[in-house]
C-alpha cells in the first residue's frame, strides 16, 4: 500500500469507526457518553503517522481518533464503550479514559498538558530518544493549567509536540465566546514556536507535523501545531447546536475523506473502503459477543 | 536526638541516594534557602540534577510529577503550605489517583506530594489550616501523616520508595522543632507499635505502670503530642487512664489498632487540628460504632473550631484544640472509673 493510500485508510477507519458508534449508541449497543471525532480525522492522522514507535500520545475526552490513528484495536475500543472485558482497559475507563502502549488520555480538558509535559521530561531525564505529542482542543484552552504546563514546557525544555485542535466550538460554545487574543499569541507569550494550519488535508498536516517532530525530537525543546479544523458531529451523541447548514458546508468543504481520497485512484481507494467497512463491523460485531466486565449484565 | 526536621531531610536524602528515579518539585526548595520550612536544605547541592525549583503553579507541578511518575521516576513533590494543596486536587484526584485503576492496573503513578498543615504561628486564614480531611476517602490516595513518634524519615522514605500509589505525606508546621520520640526516648510514658501495618504503622502510648485504661484517645499528626500531654496530666491530675493510639496512615483508613483499643476500653476521643464536620474524626467513630456497636460506652471528637483560623494569637488560641480541650473532652465522657 502506498504511503498516500495508507493515510487515506486510516482517515476511512477513523471515519467509519465514529459513524458506527452514533449509530449504534441510537440502537442501545452502547451506553454512557462519547465524543466522536468525524470530520477531524486528518488531524490524528497527520501528526501520529510521523511517531516513532516509541514516542508518546496524550489525548484527551475526543479520543478515539487519535487511539485509531496510534494503531489501537477497534474491537478493544468498541469493547471499552461497551463495557466489555476485552475493552482497552476492562471497561473501567470507558471512551475518554484509554491506555494502551504508550497512548494515553483523560478526559478532564486541560488536565493532559501538565501530565504529558511531565512524561516528556522523565522520558528525557532517563535518556530515552523518545518525543511526547499532546492533543488538546480550544475548549481547554480557558484551563488555567494549560498555561502552568506551556511555562513549564518551555522553561525546562520538555521534548513536547502541542497539538491544538481548533475546531471552534466547545461544547456548544463558539470559540468567539471563549476565547480572548489568539492562540498562537498564547503559545508565544511562552516562547513556544508555533505552526498554524487551517487545512483538512492530510497530506499538508503531516508535512508540517513532520518537520515540528524532527524539531522537537532535535532540539528537544516544544514546538507547537495549531490545527483549525471542524468537528462534523456534535461535541457528544446530540447535543450539536449548530445551523444545519453550517454544518452541511463544513461537510462539503472540509472533509479530509474527500480532499485526500480524490487523489486516488478510483479503483483502490474502493478497495480500501470496502476492506475498513468490513474491519469495522467485524470488529463491531466481535465486540458485541464479547464477554462484559464484571460478569453478567 | 533528631528533630522531625532533620528526620524528614534525612529521609529525603535517603531516597535521592538510593534511587536515582527519585526527583523533588518544589517552590523555593534550592539551596542556599532550601524551602520555606528547611526540609529540602542541602538537597539540592547533593543532587543538582533530581531537586527542581518550580514555579508558584501546584496544578502544574503535581501534574507534571504525575506524568513523571507514569514513566519511571519517583517524583517528590512540595506544596510549600498545605493550604496551597487545594491547587493541586485536580491532578490529585482526577489524575494521579484514577490512573492505575482506569487504565486497568496497566499503570503506577508513584508520586508523593509532601505539605505541611497546621496553625498556632500566626500565619492567619490561608496558611494554618489543617484540609488533609479534603483527600481522605478518595480511591487511589493514601494519605499518611507524619508525627513525632516513631520514625518520620523513615516514613517519607517508604512513601517515596516502598510503595506505588499516589501517596499526600501530611508534615505539620510544629513538628519540624520537635525532638523525634522512640521506645528508648520515651519517658513517663511507654510507646509501641500496634496493629499489623507494616509501611506505615500504628503506635499506641500508655502512662508508665497506670492501671488498664479506660478510654482511649486517638489521633495523629501535631495532635498527637497534645493528646500524649493530655494522656499524661489525666492519669497525673485525675487519675484517669487512657492509651493514645497515633495512626500515621489516615487513608486508606485501617482502624484496627484504635477498634482494638476500644473494644477494651469502651470509649472513644480522637483529636484532630481541623474543623469538626466531615472529618477524620467522624470516620473513625463511624467505624468504631459499626464495630462495636454497644460494646462503644461514649465518644467524642475534638477539632477546631468552624471558622476561618485568625491571625491573632488569642483568637487564634481559641478556634484550634488546645491539650486543655482534649481534658475537658475526656471527663464529658465519663471515663474516669470513680465517677
Amino acid at each position: 500500500m502506498t504511503d498516500a493510500l495508507a493515510l487515506y485508510r486510516s482517515l476511512v477507519l477513523i471515519r467509519r469507526f465514529e459513524e458506527t458508534i452514533l449509530a449504534e449508541y441510537r440502537r442501545g449497543a452502547f451506553s454512557g457518553t462519547t465524543h466522536t471525532y468525524t470530520g477531524q480525522e486528518a488531524n490524528a492522522v497527520g501528526v501520529i503517522s510521523n511517531l516513532q514507535p516509541n514516542d508518546i500520545v496524550v489525548s484527551n475526552h475526543r479520543c478515539h481518533g487519535h487511539f485509531l490513528a496510534y494503531g489501537g484495536d477497534p474491537r478493544a475500543l468498541f469493547g471499552e464503550l461497551m463495557g466489555r472485558a476485552t475493552g482497552v482497559c476492562g471497561g473501567r475507563g470507558g471512551s475518554q479514559h484509554l491506555h494502551w502502549r504508550n497512548f494515553y488520555s483523560n478526559g478532564i480538558l486541560g488536565s493532559t498538558l501538565p501530565l504529558a509535559t511531565g512524561i516528556a521530561l522523565a522520558e528525557k531525564m532517563q535518556g530515552r530518544q523518545t518525543i511526547t505529542v499532546v492533543f488538546a482542543g480550544d475548549g481547554a484552552l480557558g484551563e488555567g493549567s494549560i498555561y502552568e504546563a506551556f511555562n513549564f514546557a518551555s522553561l525546562w525544555s520538555a521534548p513536547l509536540l502541542i497539538v491544538i485542535e481548533n475546531n471552534q466550538i466547545a461544547q456548544t460554545t463558539p470559540i468567539t465566546l471563549g476565547l480572548a487574543g489568539s492562540i498562537a499569541g498564547r503559545l508565544a507569550a511562552f516562547g513556544i514556536p508555533t505552526r498554524e494550519l487551517d487545512s483538512s488535508d492530510v497530506l499538508e498536516i503531516s508535512s508540517t507535523a513532520q518537520t515540528l517532530i524532527t524539531d522537537v525530537r532535535q532540539w528537544q525543546r516544544p514546538q507547537a501545531l495549531i490545527l483549525n479544523t471542524a468537528r462534523f458531529g456534535p461535541h457528544s451523541k446530540s447535543d450539536d447546536t449548530r445551523p444545519a447548514e453550517m454544518v452541511d458546508e463544513l461537510r462539503r468543504t472540509r472533509d479530509p475523506l474527500t480532499l485526500h481520497g480524490t487523489r486516488l485512484e478510483a479503483a483502490a481507494r474502493q478497495t480500501v473502503d470496502a476492506e475498513v467497512e468490513a474491519l469495522v463491523r467485524s470488529a463491531f460485531e466481535q465486540a458485541l459477543i464479547d464477554p462484559p466486565a464484571g460478569g453478567a449484565i | 536526638m533528631t528533630s522531625v526536621l532533620d528526620a524528614l531531610n534525612h529521609g529525603l536524602l535517603r531516597a535521592l541516594t538510593d534511587d536515582p528515579r527519585v526527583v523533588l518539585l518544589g517552590e523555593d526548595i534550592l539551596d542556599p534557602y532550601g524551602g520555606a520550612f528547611k526540609v529540602t536544605r542541602g538537597l539540592s547541592t547533593a543532587f543538582p540534577q533530581r531537586v527542581l525549583t518550580t514555579p508558584v503553579s501546584e496544578a502544574g507541578m503535581t501534574g507534571l510529577a504525575a506524568g513523571m511518575a507514569l514513566r519511571g521516576l519517583r517524583p517528590v513533590v512540595e506544596i510549600m503550605f498545605g493550604d496551597f494543596s487545594t491547587l493541586a486536587v485536580d491532578p490529585l484526584v482526577n489524575t494521579a489517583a484514577k490512573l492505575r485503576w482506569m487504565y486497568n492496573e496497566q499503570v503506577s503513578v508513584p508520586l508523593v506530594v509532601r505539605t505541611p498543615m497546621g496553625g498556632r504561628r500566626g500565619y492567619g486564614p490561608t496558611h494554618s489550616q489543617s484540609i488533609e480531611k479534603l483527600f481522605l476517602g478518595v480511591p487511589g490516595l493514601r494519605v499518611v501523616a507524619a508525627s513525632h513518634f516513631g520514625d518520620p524519615g523513615e516514613l517519607l522514605y517508604r512513601a517515596i520508595l516502598r510503595q506505588d500509589d499516589p501517596l499526600v505525606f501530611i508534615e505539620h508546621k510544629l513538628l519540624y522543632g520537635l525532638q523525634v520520640i522512640d521506645a528508648a526516648a520515651a519517658s513517663d510514658f511507654e510507646i509501641e507499635r500496634t496493629g499489623s501495618a507494616e509501611l506505615f504503622p500504628a503506635y499506641r502510648l500508655t502512662v508508665r505502670g497506670a492501671p488498664p485504661p479506660t478510654l482511649t484517645l486517638a489521633a495523629y499528626g501535631y495532635m498527637a503530642e497534645l493528646a500524649r500531654q493530655a494522656l499524661v496530666r489525666l492519669a497525673y491530675e485525675r487519675e484517669l487512664f487512657a492509651e493514645l493510639i497515633v495512626l500515621t496512615q489516615l487513608a486508606p483508613l485501617d482502624a484496627a489498632p484504635i477498634l482494638e483499643s476500644v473494644s477494651r476500653t469502651s470509649r472513644l476521643l480522637t483529636a484532630e487540628e481541623g474543623s469538626l464536620s466531615a472529618g477524620w474524626g467522624a470516620e473513625v467513630l463511624a467505624r468504631c460504632s459499626e464495630s462495636l456497636g454497644n460494646r462503644l460506652a461514649a465518644a467524642g471528637r475534638v477539632a477546631a473550631v468552624e471558622t476561618p483560623i485568625p491571625a491573632a494569637a488569642g483568637l487564634e488560641r481559641s478556634t484550634l484544640p488546645e491539650v486543655d480541650d482534649i481534658l475537658r473532652a475526656a471527663e464529658k465522657i465519663g471515663a474516669h472509673p470513680h465517677v
